[in-house]
């Protein structure tokens, strides 16, 4: 075996083996160490003797090396020295607890009290079971900032004394919002790289449906964990259609709707009736206006109507300057460009989305389909200059040279 | 990512060992696909009704000749699938080795090809 069998089968192990570990030592950085020396170990001895059962591998040697971990510190500590003398330690994984047990290693790796970049990678790396250079690769950081990330992480959840447990009931909804949001984080930077020579990373956007799909075996109950799934999964099933094969961006209304990945989206469909009908939260609302896109057979023939309802409704669930732009593109096509231009004016009066390209691409739009083109070039002209993807930018200055 | 199929190969006689533990085989199953649905990676599972309900439909003529029942005198069945989106061909593997199979019996994994892109290494022809 080798290292890709390694990687293999961390990838499917590591949520277990970590939460089991940490529920045995009440540590997560010590657990989450000493899975990492296992993985190490596997790297070295499985290529000259493959083990019977790999996982059972990684697991044993995870928590012989927390053993050691313990008895180290407890020469140090009166708290490991209880825990050294623990036979907890020696027992299986109790399969009742081991998905309660995931889930809180989820809330532990999304806990508020982390920076947002060090939930992202606690997150990939512990739960999804990403390397290092892996999480460095995807977002454009060395691996050194991603090691410095993860390290800083664990150390401020053992100086707060973070128990390892599923949160409070009156905290859950809250606290779980928090770990969908880590989760659309992950996925939006694999939809839309926000810096970067490619639009889309399509293998990072796939880590967060894969743990929205945990979570949403973990949580079946929760409508909002299958909404996020539902918008993943629906907004994922447009990427083959969303650039040409040099990578540059296509537009909704430009994309070839028989490259849509149909499968994908009778799984988002599926997600989002599973998510009741009666819970209206920002990832549901979200969701059914990608469902609405993804039923469409055309630009023309898509009801906008029920499109500008649901960004009504998710203005006031999530009220965000973002989604009243949203909005005003959708009131464009219900309605024209006219009280569209007016919601943008609005939003560029309150400087409430001051910065962002998106403003000027959306009036250039606008003014260009009212006629008023050199207005319109020159917003164009701006939001390429905001704009930080390299594919982005060049889609907007081809749009303000064809108005000369 | 990529979509690995995971397909169940049997026999007559495995197929007959499966009925004889049906049960047993069906609650074992159902543990598995909970296990990769916890890992977030199954996207589809199906299993194949007996090849006596079925037909085929073979090309070899001028016209389709249409036979029911399983093919010819192969003795190995397909039995069913498991969709699984994972990051890389070992994963799909380590998966397949913990396919709850009856002794005897083989699972083939495929890599699904994406739409744009050609099949990976040479092709039989089929689909």
């Amino acid at each position: 075996m080798g290292t890709a069998d390694v990687e293999a089968v961390w990838r499917i192990e590591s949520a277990r083996i970590v939460a089991a570990l940490t529920r045995f030592t009440g540590d997560f950085g010590l657990a989450e160490d000493a899975a990492q020396e296992a993985v190490a170990e596997a790297l070295v001895s499985w290529p000259r003797a493959s083990p019977a059962n790999p996982a059972g591998w990684l697991m044993a040697t995870a928590r012989r090396r927390a053993i050691d971990a313990i008895r180290r510190r407890a020469a140090l500590q009166a708290r490991y020295a209880l825990l050294a003398a623990d036979p907890a330690l020696d027992q299986e994984i109790d399969p009742d607890r081991i998905d309660d047990d995931v889930l809180a290693l989820m809330f532990v790796s999304c806990h508020p009290l982390l920076s947002r970049e060090a939930r992202v990678a606690l997150t990939l790396r512990v739960v999804g079971g990403l390397s290092s250079e892996e999480i460095a690769r995807a977002f454009l950081v060395p691996v050194s900032t991603v090691q410095a990330r993860i390290t800083r992480g664990k150390k401020a959840i053992a100086a707060a004394g973070v128990p390892f447990e599923l949160p409070p009931v009156g905290e859950r909804r809250q606290r779980l919002g928090g770990v969908l949001s880590v989760l659309y984080v992950i996925f939006t930077e694999g939809s839309t790289a926000t810096s970067g020579d490619r639009l889309l990373r399509p293998d990072l956007a796939h880590e967060a449906i894969r743990l929205a799909r945990t979570l949403a075996a973990l949580q079946p109950d929760e409508p909002e964990v299958h909404g996020l799934l539902a918008l993943c999964e629906l907004t994922a099933a447009r990427f083959p259609a969303r650039t040409d094969p040099d990578g540059t961006p296509i537009l909704l209304e430009d994309q070839d709707r028989r490259l849509w990945d149909l499968p994908a989206i009778r799984r988002g469909l599926a997600a989002l009736a599973r998510a009741s009908r009666r819970s209206l939260g920002p990832y549901c609302l979200q969701a059914a206006i990608a469902a609405t896109h993804a039923s469409a057979p055309s630009v023309e023939q898509t009801d906008w109507a029920r499109i500008v309802r649901l960004y009504e409704a998710l203005g006031r669930v999530a009220p965000s300057p973002v989604v009243d732009l949203n909005r005003a593109v959708a009131v464009a096509m219900a309605s024209g460009p006219v009280p569209a231009l007016a919601i943008v004016d609005e939003l560029i009066a309150s400087n409430r989305l001051p910065g962002s390209h998106l403003v000027p691409t959306v009036r250039g739009e606008l003014l260009t389909r009212l006629g008023r083109l050199p207005e319109a070039r020159a917003d164009l002209e701006l939001a390429a200059r905001l704009c930080a993807n390299q594919r982005e930018r060049s889609v907007l200055l081809g749009k303000a040279a064809a108005l000369s | 990512m990529s979509k690995y199929m995971l397909i169940m190969r049997g026999t007559d006689e495995t197929n007959k060992a499966l009925m004889a533990s049906i049960d047993e085989a069906m609650a074992a199953t159902g543990r598995f696909i909970e296990d990769m649905m916890k890992a977030g990676v199954l996207l589809a599972a199906e299993g194949l009704d007996d090849p006596r309900q079925g037909a085929v439909v073979d090309f070899g003529g001028d016209a389709p000749l249409v036979t029911d029942g399983p093919y010819g005198e192969t003795r190995e069945l397909f039995g069913g699938y498991f969709l699984l989106e994972v990051a890389t061909k070992q994963e799909a593997v380590e998966w397949a080795t913990r396919v709850p199979a009856v002794p005897g019996s083989k699972i083939e994994v495929r890599r699904v090809a994406e739409a744009d892109e050609v099949p990976q290494g040479e092709s039989n022809g089929q689909i």
